[in-house]
This record gives C-alpha cells, structure tokens and sequence, in this order.
C-alpha cells in the first residue's frame, strides 16, 4: 500500500519569494509527524501547500496522498478526500453559525464518499458526541463560526471541527500557540481520541510542550524550505535544549 | 498570477448569470403612443373612468413636473433619459372586466405560474394573498372575499378609486405629496395601477399581502402606487416581488409607495426585488427610481421596511418613516447587491417629530463586479422630539476589486436629549476565508453563499419565511460564480 503522505522534492513560492525548496516527506498510516524549525523557516507555508492554499504556487515536486497526485487539485477536493488543515489563525464567519457551517462541511464531505446528506436532528446526535471531546457544551454552536472566540476557543473550534470531519490525514498548523494548560490539554486530548491506525497528523509547532501531550513517531526540523534533521521523539527534547542553530549552520550544505 | 486576480476572475463568471425571469409574454396590448404631454395625462385618467378631482390632481403634478430637473445628486451614472421615448400606459387587452381570478388570460396566468406566483387560489403560497400588476394594470386579486369578511381592502389601486373615493381622496399624497421630487411628481401624473390595502381598526391582518409586479411591454415605464392605511392598533404584513424581461434598453420604473400607519398600528413592508440588472457590460436593465414613505401617524405606531435589492441596472430609493406619533416606531433593514455594472444608491431617511420615537437603520451593501453600492441615510431629529432614539449600523461587503462601496450619513439632531448612534463597517471576502471554507469541503460558491448570508442575516431575519428562502435563493444567484 501507498504510504498515506508521500511528498517528493516539494518546491514552492509566494509572489517571488521560493519558501519551500525541495521537500521530501513520507507519513504513514497511523504515525504521527512533528515538524519543527525557526520563525521563517516554510513549516506553516508546508502544511498550507499540502491543503493546497492558493497563495502559494508549487514549482517543482509532488505531493501524494493515498496514491493520488494532489497538487493540482482544488482545496475542497483535497479536503473531501480526507485532508483537513488546523488553521493557526483560524477565520471569522460573522452571521454563520457554527451549527451550520458544521453541518454543511460535514456533508460535503459525505457527499464526496457517496453518502446520503444528514439531516439536521441526526447530526445533532452526533454534535453532542463530538463536544464532549473539546469539553464543550451545546452553546458554543449557537454562536457565530470563531466570532468573538477566544485565541483558545478558536483551536479548541478546529479540534472539534476536525472531529466531526474525520480526515484522514489532518495537519495542525501551531495548533498549541496562545494556549493556556487547560486548553492544551482539552486539545491535545482530542487528538489523542481521534487517532487510529488509518489516520495520521503531522503537527508543526515551536515548543516541545505540545509533544508531552501528542507524542510524535518522528520529529522533523525545517529550516531555510529544507528539511535538515529527521529523527524519534528525542530529538525534540535536544531541540528544547539545544535551540535550533547547531542544525541550521548546517542547512546550506545539504 | 496575483491572488487579486483570482478573486475578481471568479467575479467575472458570476457576471454571466442567468435571468430566468427574462422572458417576454406574448400578448396583445392596448398601448398608447409614447411620449408625454398633457393629452397622455387625460387619456390615462379618461382609460381608467377617474373622477375629475384625480384628473385635476394628476395634471397639477403633470405641471409641477414640467417645472422641476431630474436629480442629480445620487451616485449614479446613466445617460440622459428621454421622456418622450417612453410609453406611459400599456394594458394587456382583456375582453371585459375581470369577474374572478378564473377569467385572467390564460396567457397572463401562465407567465405568473412561470414566475412562481400561481394566480389560481387552490394553488396560491398559502397564507398570501397576490395583487399581480402586469405592466400598467393590476391582473388579478386573490382572496378577496376572505379578507373583505374581516373589512380588510385589498385591491387594485384603480378600482380603489371606483369603488372607496373617500379613503382615496383622503390618503393620496398625504405621505408622498405629488410634488416631492422629480419621479415622485411624473408617478404622480401618470401612474396607471397598483395597490392599495386599508385594514380597519383593531384587525390583524391574518396573512401577508402581496404585490407581485412584472414589467413585459417593450419601452414602457411602469409608475404604479401603492396606498397602504393600517387603521389604529390594526397589523398587516405586506410583500413585494418585481421582475421584468431581458432587454437591451433600459426601463424606467418609477413607482411611489405610501405607508399610513394609525395610533398603535403595524405595518411591514418588505421587499424583494429583482428587476432585470442589465448584462455584464451594463446593456438594458431597468432604472429603479422609487419613493417609498411612511408615515406613523399616531401614537406608539410602526412602520418597518425590508428590502432585499439585487436586481435593477440602477436603483436608487430610500424608504423612510415620519415618526409623526409619540412613541412611534421606524424601522429599515436593507440588502443591497450591486453587481456587473449595476449600480444602487440606497438607504432611509428616519424624520423624529414625536417624543420618544425610536429607528432602527441596518443596511449591508454588497458590491461585486465593478457594481457601485452607495448607502445614503438621513437622521433628522426635530425640536420637539424629546427622548428621540436611533441606532444605525451600516455594513459593505466587497467581493474582487472592481467594485466600490461608498456611505453618505446625515445626521441633523435639534432636540439635546436625542441618541443617535451610528455604526459602519467595510469588508472584504478575504482569499482567507474563501480558504477556511473550502478547507473543510465547501466549493468556492457555496463558500461565497455562505459568507454572504452570514453577513445579511440580521435582515433576513427580519423577512417572512417565505421570502426569506427566496431572498437567500435569490443572492445565491446573484452572486453565482462569484470566485474561483
């Protein structure tokens, strides 16, 4: 079987500035990726190619998903087939609420599998599984979709989100940035819940905190749009003492 | 490619909607020769049997409007407009008087059933009764008798005039008077129909009332009234819908509407309007150049306006309300799509006399295309309107980065214990949340539907359920296509 992510010499720029230069990546089912580096180094730019974000044009390279070229395809396409993107700075939809915007993306991505539209009473059944997962009450889907949501709600709205979604492969882009303990915790608990041998996450944060929460299998250092450094969870924890400058001196002579 | 380029690349192919209301019917009518001169302004009166107070008063407007010059103030463009090209009164011709709705031309009917407004009672939207006025005439009324069993009139304007000269004589021009502006003053010489509604004192209309208007002749303005008198402590709820063929000329429509509201009395009125906008490089469509007023009368009346305006090539009419009565309240809740080259200058006026009056002003303007979205609203507050209130909020919308939306406030408080508030706010669909949205499923135009109709809640809710569906239907049309 085709690994889950296959990413081959990825290169990418936004308006002239090349951001990704030459990526190689491989996700299998059921693993989880940590993707660390220094402020600049392309690891949000990485995942938001990956879901396929129109301010970035790919110029070389490939990204495969379950045996599928995804890089030409429309963002929404991707997304029904199974990849979901935790937005670090995740959008207001003033006037929508958050019941419905659910609703609508949680069909859209039935519809793409071939199954019937849920109507709205059963997927309130199913909201409410959902919630408890985010330790949320029925409330937070009467308000309007991340409008006047706390930095924290607004991450704890894109866990819940992608446990209604149930990709296949989600990308949590600084999903732990501006999060107290508590959300931290409630997040990273989520996560941990939806994991299961089919799927897989590739988590880009700064800080090895998020990592005691959501342990990685392996731990990738980006630095310059390259990929400078692979290894097990350890590396993380040498990263957290170290810093990152013993790995990116060295990252122009890959 | 830029990021912009995308955006307003995907605008474009929403430009290239269909109007599926651009059909022409084809059906004899009696249409006199166009131009306009004192001759025009009898020969209507005399088609229509009007008494001569209404003919007197038609031809003091007539003459009034000799006097006056188009207005040019609006923030709209169009090339001068050629009063005696127009036809000012065509009729589709009808053998005798209309007994029923049973002996509408079929061909009539069937243009309605087209439209999604059946004229046949059985199969009528339920819970509304339809006055449909094709081009000069009103066609047909439904649910007559029920309504005339509670006292409730509703009719075309014209039999209105036959049938209850007192209440005509009385509230005509009492709230727009035939000489308040320039299209207000030629409606007045020459309108042809419309509708007119009284409910008496104490009755709650108990369905919506309905005015459906379809323009079809070729060159022909269409100027109907619209006379509404809500009695003291009665309610009626009444709607508006308006299509017209695709043409390539453009259209006057240049209509007046006149609100009455008694002591204690409600009236809504909301609107979904839909005339054909013209194609994408601004060819045809029709001039929407509207008075609408209410007045609330007495004390502790209501006066609401909603208005959903997508189509029109250019619109340009503010609903307003006259707080006459103590404790009165004016309301006005507004969408505005401009798209292509269409253009719309829009917005209230709230005038406070009475002590302790209270308006609302919600207005979300729309502009996609090179549309031009203006937003003008005047507050007034007069000296003797102690406790006065209002609170506005004035929201745009931009899609691409062609289009424009501008905002013209007046404010004019005389009274010191006034509040007035006002709110305003310019956005954008951002690439960023069209992003967001397709992440999680959606295609680019249920993503732009969505934001759309997040941004116009707070006035669609305002609509009847019906029209609510169809207001939403109407935007996701309006705006298909819209980015790519």
């Amino acid at each position: 079987m085709a690994p889950l992510l296959e990413i081959s010499d990825l290169r990418a720029k936004a308006g002239d500035k090349e951001i990704l230069k030459g990526i190689d990546l491989v996700v299998n089912r059921g693993e989880v990726h940590a993707i660390m580096g220094p402020n600049g180094s392309g690891k949000s730019t990485l995942v938001q190619v990956i879901a396929g974000h129109p301010a970035y044009q790919v110029t070389g390279g490939s990204i495969r998903f379950d045996g599928q070229d995804l890089t030409e395809m429309a963002p929404e396409i991707r997304a029904q087939a199974g990849v979901f993107l935790a937005f670090q700075y995740p959008v207001e939809i003033p006037g929508v609420t958050n019941a419905y915007f659910l609703r609508a993306a949680y069909n859209e991505v039935r519809k793409a599998r071939g199954l019937e539209e849920m109507d709205p009473i059963d997927f309130i059944d199913l909201l409410e599984e959902k919630l408890k997962l985010v330790e949320w009450g029925p409330d937070i889907m009467k308000r309007a979709v991340n409008s006047g949501f706390s930095g924290g709600e607004k991450k704890r709205n894109e866990i819940l989100q992608m446990a209604v979604l149930e990709p296949r492969l989600a990308l949590l882009d600084e999903t732990d940035s501006g999060l107290d303990i508590d959300a931290l915790r409630i997040v990273a608990g989520g996560v941990n819940a939806l994991k299961r041998p089919d799927n897989a996450y590739v988590v880009v944060t700064h800080y090895q905190r998020l990592l005691n929460h959501i342990v990685p299998d392996v731990v990738h250092v980006l630095a310059d749009g390259q990929m400078v450094r692979s290894g097990g969870k350890e590396l993380a924890f040498e990263l957290e003492a170290r810093g990152y400058e013993w790995l990116t001196g060295t990252a122009g002579a890959v | 490619m830029s990021r912009e380029g995308t955006v307003s690349e995907s605008v474009e192919s929403l430009v290239n909607r269909d109007y599926k209301w651009g059909f022409v019917t084809d059906i004899e009518a009696d249409q006199i020769p166009a131009g306009l001169d004192e001759g025009v302004v009898r020969l209507i009166s005399a088609k229509k049997e009007e008494p001569p107070y209404l003919l007197e008063w038609r031809l003091k407007a007539y003459r009034g409007w000799l006097k006056m010059t188009e207005p040019h103030w609006p923030n709209v463009k169009y090339p001068p407009i050629d009063y005696q090209k127009m036809i000012y009164y065509a009729a589709p011709r009808t053998k005798q008087p209309l007994g029923s709705l049973d002996d509408v031309d079929p061909k009539i009917r069937e243009t309605y059933e087209k439209l999604g407004i059946p004229l046949t009672e059985q199969k009528i939207l339920s819970g509304v009764a339809v006055d449909a006025v094709f081009d000069s005439v009103s066609v047909g009324t439904s649910y007559r008798r029920q309504l005339g069993e509670m006292g409730i009139i509703f009719c075309s304007f014209s039999e209105a005039v036959r049938e209850y000269p007192d209440l005509i004589r009385r509230y005509l021009g009492s709230v727009v008077p035939a000489s308040d502006n320039f299209f207000a003053a030629l409606n007045s010489a020459v309108f042809s129909d419309g509708s007119f509604v009284y409910v008496p004192k104490g009755v709650r209309c108990p369905m919506d009332l309905s005015t459906y208007f379809r323009i079809n002749a070729q060159n022909t303005g269409q100027f109907e009234r619209t006379l509404i008198v809500a009695d003291e402590g009665s309610y009626v709820s009444y709607l508006e819908g308006c299509t017209a063929p695709k043409r390539d000329e453009n259209q006057l429509h240049a209509a007046v509407v006149e609100l009455v509201a008694m002591a204690g009395a409600t009236i809504k009125y909301s609107t979904v309007q839909n005339w054909y906008a013209g194609d994408e490089d601004g060819k045809g469509g029709i001039y929407n150049f509207v008075t609408k007023r209410g007045k609330c009368a007495g004390a502790g009346a209501k006066i609401s306006w909603t208005q959903v305006e997508t189509g029109s090539a250019i619109t340009w009419k503010y609903p307003s309300v006259i707080l006459q009565g103590d404790d009165s309240v004016g309301e006005f809740y507004s969408v505005a799509v401009t798209n292509a080259r269409q253009q719309a200058d829009t917005g209230t006026k709230m005038i406070h006399i009475g002590r302790n009056t209270r308006s609302t002003i919600v207005s979300k303007g729309i502009s996609a295309g090179r549309g031009q979205n203006s937003y003008r609203g005047q507050v007034k507050v007069m000296p003797r309107a102690e406790g006065a209130r209002n609170y506005t909020q004035c929201d745009s919308l931009l899609i691409g980065n062609r289009c424009g939306a501008h905002t013209f406030p007046y404010i004019d408080v005389q009274n010191p214990t006034a509040a007035v508030e006002h709110e305003a706010s310019t956005s954008k669909i951002g690439e960023d949340q069209i992003f967001y949205l397709k992440q999680r499923g959606l295609n680019t135009e249920n993503a732009i539907s969505m934001i759309v109709n997040g941004f116009c809640k707070e006035v669609f809710r305002e609509l009847p359920m019906e029209f609510a569906v169809e207001a939403q239907k109407l935007l996701g049309i309006s705006l298909e296509g819209s980015v790519g």
